[in-house]
């Protein structure tokens, strides 16, 4: 039985997660334990094991493991006796480049040569440090650990090597790579030769290590192509959606159609005719909260993926809907609106608005609204488990393996260390693979078929039974002087919280969703007040690609716009004129984060100007279905600045020739991977603002596949997407979301140069426009 | 019982008739590089060749395919990678990769049929193919670069 206390522990540790997911994360201080002397067994046979990344059971690859290195200081490598150097991919590889652009910050460090490096993923496991591939802080968090990892292990390369040379260490040296050299002879010995006498060396102290001058960093911030492409484009069985388990079973869930329903009856005798289908096994409801827990439902069992499907279309299931079938998305839409016109919860305060208001004068306001939207990666959700005897095997393409292993291990009333999840390739994820539920209900359908179990969502669940990236209604109003510029700022947003999926009933958005672009704005306005309006959740809400920051970039940088023709100025000139004076704001609660991570305006406006000397801003005159729009927006600690250019047609089709980014990220690990990034940026970010809604009617979803919820393809994607980074040396920041929340707003300024209409409501489909 | 190759062996198949061609490579033969994303021939993901020519696996049945000439990404090209294939790596083109077998496969068909694209042709033939990640620019890039290796 599970006490009060315990549940709210529970509770405490995912809102935890969901925090570590929005707040700009602050370097965590797990790296006690990864530098254990208790790491340093020396093993002298290397054990392969089966290659579980690919989990195919005919495969004869074997990969090793960093554990049988002869040499494996710490968790992250391991250096086997051939010189083959042994690197640890904790986190998951998603698209975002993880797998290339984290071991070459170590390989850098230790003076590796890359061609000889193997790259492991890593099981979820906390002695990595956090695994949860959110938030876009993987290099963020790890650039420092995986820098003293590497440093670390080329000291004591180099110490066995003075060692067996009888000479001081300072005259040897890790040159040029994969080899220690003696500087006053030609003697040298490679890496592979040291490793077993280096793992006899006790560990040295973080004190002794010697980092590498920037100016020598041989792959940071050298543009590198992804390690697995040729895998990647060969077919290789790396997904989640590949993995075949011996006498594997296949499932479809036919799930509630509306959040919180339960099955009344069913009639399962048609799915039971299916060939291939050997039976249904009902899934029980979740309890409020509906946190990481399946929605419930019957599953089909089946023997091929394709019979389940077909066995879950013939079931004939009688559903209780349930109290969310009030759901209907225009008349929530007008309830958002209503709520964002009253006063909420005050977020922010700076100096009085209300005053100046009262002043009379010119007020300039607008409302803004933006729907809901579904991940769609395009590898839908997929897990295979195996449950024997309490122990649980799961391969999923995860974002979270350890919450992977908590949830089943809760579903299954097992313990954490009972259950393994190996981590596979992630075919897109977004946000969504961090949520578990689908590799819940392969382990609870597993323990009861006692078979290996793969469970496979169709594009019509995904799309369905998402958890939502919230639909949200903000209202924005200032008072103007008579230079246009704004002495007051009010912003008001209202938008059913992510908090809802981990707390029943919660209605107002966290720190860490106001924190994405709402506590503070980068202008220069004397008066401001930011505020949050409370919304009920009628479907699962959870955090897609940049979050909160999707709407609230929207409204305050098309606000931004509007102001500047108000004014009667160049938009552009006008943004850099309301960024202002260089200066430090206050942006968030974090004090480690903000000491380290000051909001810097003359970055942000340095980006703008950046852009709008890369795009010639300005040289061509808009109008005429013509034009060009900017938006800036700093997020995940990233300033990114985006100049979109349109050409809209008599009948409101859109085309984007060109999009023109700057972006200043710090020191940026490998830039080919973070250019990768925001040229997808762009094109996520088109998806959304052109097409991109979710809607429900009686709480039913209403867009199922790709032809009711529409994606950028190639010919309607922007055309042509450039990235220009700035060099920096302040202290990495994020690099897989921030592209996104400028992009609408940038497009949508565009489109009000090129033809005089504004877009408030997104998206422009919703406008007369496609 | 259908018969078809697949890769250029022969295979027969004896199971329901309906079952689209996507699940009898992935789940039957285990040939898994073609991938699953729609079910509807929205997203190209599925693409295979019908002797040379692409088609969309998910919606062609089994029993569409009796004495067919099936290829799939991992029999485009046994020893070595393919032109395409290089092109891809050249331009660094994946992100996730999950799409991009469907991608391989769709450009293949187009340069069979059109060995020197123009943007226009390549938009045409290539828009039945969604990448979440966004890497149509790059996707283009190396379509171009592959048709000039092949002439």
């Amino acid at each position: 039985m599970i006490t009060q206390t315990e549940i709210g522990q529970e509770i405490n540790v995912e809102r935890a997660t969901v925090e570590r997911a929005l707040l700009p994360a602050t370097r965590r201080h797990f790296l006690q334990g990864i530098f254990s002397a208790s790491a340093f067994v020396l093993c002298t046979r290397v054990l392969p094991r089966p290659l579980h990344a690919a989990a195919l059971s005919t495969t004869t690859e074997l990969v090793p493991s960093i554990d049988s290195a002869p040499f494996h200081p710490g968790v992250y490598l391991g250096i086997q006796s051939d010189g083959t150097v042994l690197i640890v991919a904790h986190r998951s590889e998603m698209g975002n480049g993880v797998r290339t652009s984290l071991p070459r910050i170590l390989a850098d460090e230790l003076d590796a040569d890359w061609s000889r490096v193997q790259i492991i993923q890593a099981d979820g496991d906390e002695k990595f440090g956090g695994q949860d591939t959110d938030g876009s802080h993987s290099v963020r968090d790890f650039f420092d650990p995986l820098r003293e990892a590497g440093a670390t292990a080329r000291l004591m390369l180099i110490r066995a090597a003075a060692q067996q040379w009888g000479i001081p260490e300072s005259q040897c040296a890790a040159d040029p790579v994969h080899f220690v050299t003696d500087k006053n002879s030609t003697r040298k010995l490679g890496y592979g030769e040291l490793a077993a006498a280096a793992a006899k060396l006790p560990v040295p102290k973080k004190e002794e290590l010697k980092f590498k001058s920037p100016q020598d960093w041989r792959y940071i911030g050298k543009p590198a192509p992804g390690y697995d492409v040729s895998a990647v484009c060969s077919g290789k069985p790396l997904f989640g959606m590949d993995v075949r388990v011996d006498g594997m079973l296949y499932a479809a869930v036919a799930h509630p159609p509306v959040l919180g329903g339960k099955v009344k009856s069913v009639d399962d005798s048609a799915a039971l005719k299916v060939k291939g289908v050997s039976k249904t096994i009902p899934i029980v409801p979740f309890t409020a909260p509906h946190a990481f827990q399946p929605l419930g439902g019957v599953a089909v069992i089946a023997d091929n993926t394709w019979s389940a499907f077909k066995g879950r279309k013939a079931l004939k299931i009688d559903w209780d809907n349930g109290p969310h079938a009030v759901y209907n998305s225009d008349q929530y839409k007008k309830q958002l609106r209503e709520t964002s016109r009253q006063p909420g919860k005050v977020v922010t305060t700076v100096g009085d608005v209300d005053a100046q208001f009262a002043k009379g004068g010119v007020v300039l306001e607008a409302d803004y609204y933006a729907p809901h939207l579904a991940h769609a990666s395009m590898e839908p959700p997929v897990a295979v488990a195996d449950v024997k005897a309490n122990k649980v095997t799961v391969w999923s393409p995860t974002q979270d393996p350890v919450t992977v292993r908590t949830e089943v291990a809760k579903a299954l009333g097992v313990t954490k260390e009972d259950v393994v999840c190996h981590v596979t390739f992630l075919g897109g994820a977004f946000g969504r693979k961090s949520k578990p539920d689908f590799a819940v209900e392969a382990a609870l359908l597993s323990k009861q078929t006692g078979k290996p179990v793969k469970v496979v969502w169709s594009r019509e669940d995904d799309i369905q039974f998402d958890y939502y990236h919230a639909v949200a209604a903000m209202y924005i109003k200032a008072a103007l002087d008579d230079r246009g510029q704004p002495t007051a700022w009010l912003q008001r947003s209202t938008f059913p919280p992510i908090e809802s999926t981990f707390v029943k009933d919660a209605t107002y958005g966290s720190d860490g969703e106001m924190g994405l672009g709402w506590t503070a704005i980068p202008f220069d306005v004397p008066h401001f007040r930011s505020e949050n309006g409370p919304a009920v959740a009628h479907v699962r809400i959870g955090w897609l690609r940049s979050v909160a920051n999707i709407y609230h970039a929207f409204a305050v940088q098309s606000f931004a716009n509007e102001l500047a023709y108000r004014a009667q100025r160049d938009p552009g000139e006008y943004l850099i004129g309301l960024i202002g004076p260089a200066r430090h704001i206050e942006a968030g609660k974090d004090p480690e984060t903000a000491e380290k991570y000051p909001y810097d305006t003359a970055r942000l406006r340095h980006v703008a100007e950046l852009a709008m000397e890369k795009a010639g801003w300005g040289k061509k005159r808009s109008g005429k279905g013509w034009g060009q729009g900017i938006a800036v927006h700093r997020s995940f600690l990233t300033y990114v600045a985006t100049v979109v250019e349109v050409e809209v047609d008599g009948s409101g089709a859109v085309t984007i020739p060109r999009v023109i980014t700057a972006l200043d990220a710090g020191i940026v690990a490998n830039p080919e991977m973070v250019r990768q990034q925001f040229e997808g940026a762009a094109v996520f970010g088109a998806s959304l603002a052109r097409t991109g809604e979710i809607t429900a009617t009686n709480g039913v979803i209403d867009q199922s596949n790709f032809h009711d919820y529409q994606l950028s393809r190639m010919d309607t994607a922007p055309k042509h997407v450039e990235v220009h980074i700035v060099e920096s040396t302040a202290p990495p920041a994020g690099a897989g979301e921030p592209g996104v929340p400028p992009f609408a707003p940038a497009l949508c300024n565009a489109i009000y140069a090129a033809t005089g209409k504004r877009v408030r409501d997104l998206p422009l489909t919703r406008n007369g426009l496609s | 019982m259908v018969h078809l190759k697949v890769n250029g062996a022969p295979q027969s198949f004896d199971g329901d008739p309906d079952m689209p061609l996507l699940w009898y490579l992935r789940d039957i033969l285990g040939l898994t590089g073609t991938k699953f994303g729609c079910g509807m021939a929205l997203c190209g993901a599925c693409t295979v060749l019908d002797s040379g020519k692409a088609i969309r696996s998910c919606s062609t049945k089994m029993s569409a395919v009796d004495g067919r000439d099936i290829t799939t990404i991992e029999g485009i090209s046994p020893h070595g990678p393919h032109v395409v294939q290089k092109a891809w790596a050249e331009v660094n083109v994946p992100q996730c990769g999950y799409c991009q077998p469907g991608q391989i496969m769709q450009t293949i068909s187009l340069l069979t049929s059109t060995p020197h694209p123009t943007d226009d042709d390549i938009d045409e033939q290539m828009a039945g193919n969604i990448c979440r990640c966004g890497t149509y620019q790059r996707i283009r890039a190396a379509i171009h670069q592959a048709a000039k290796e092949t002439a």
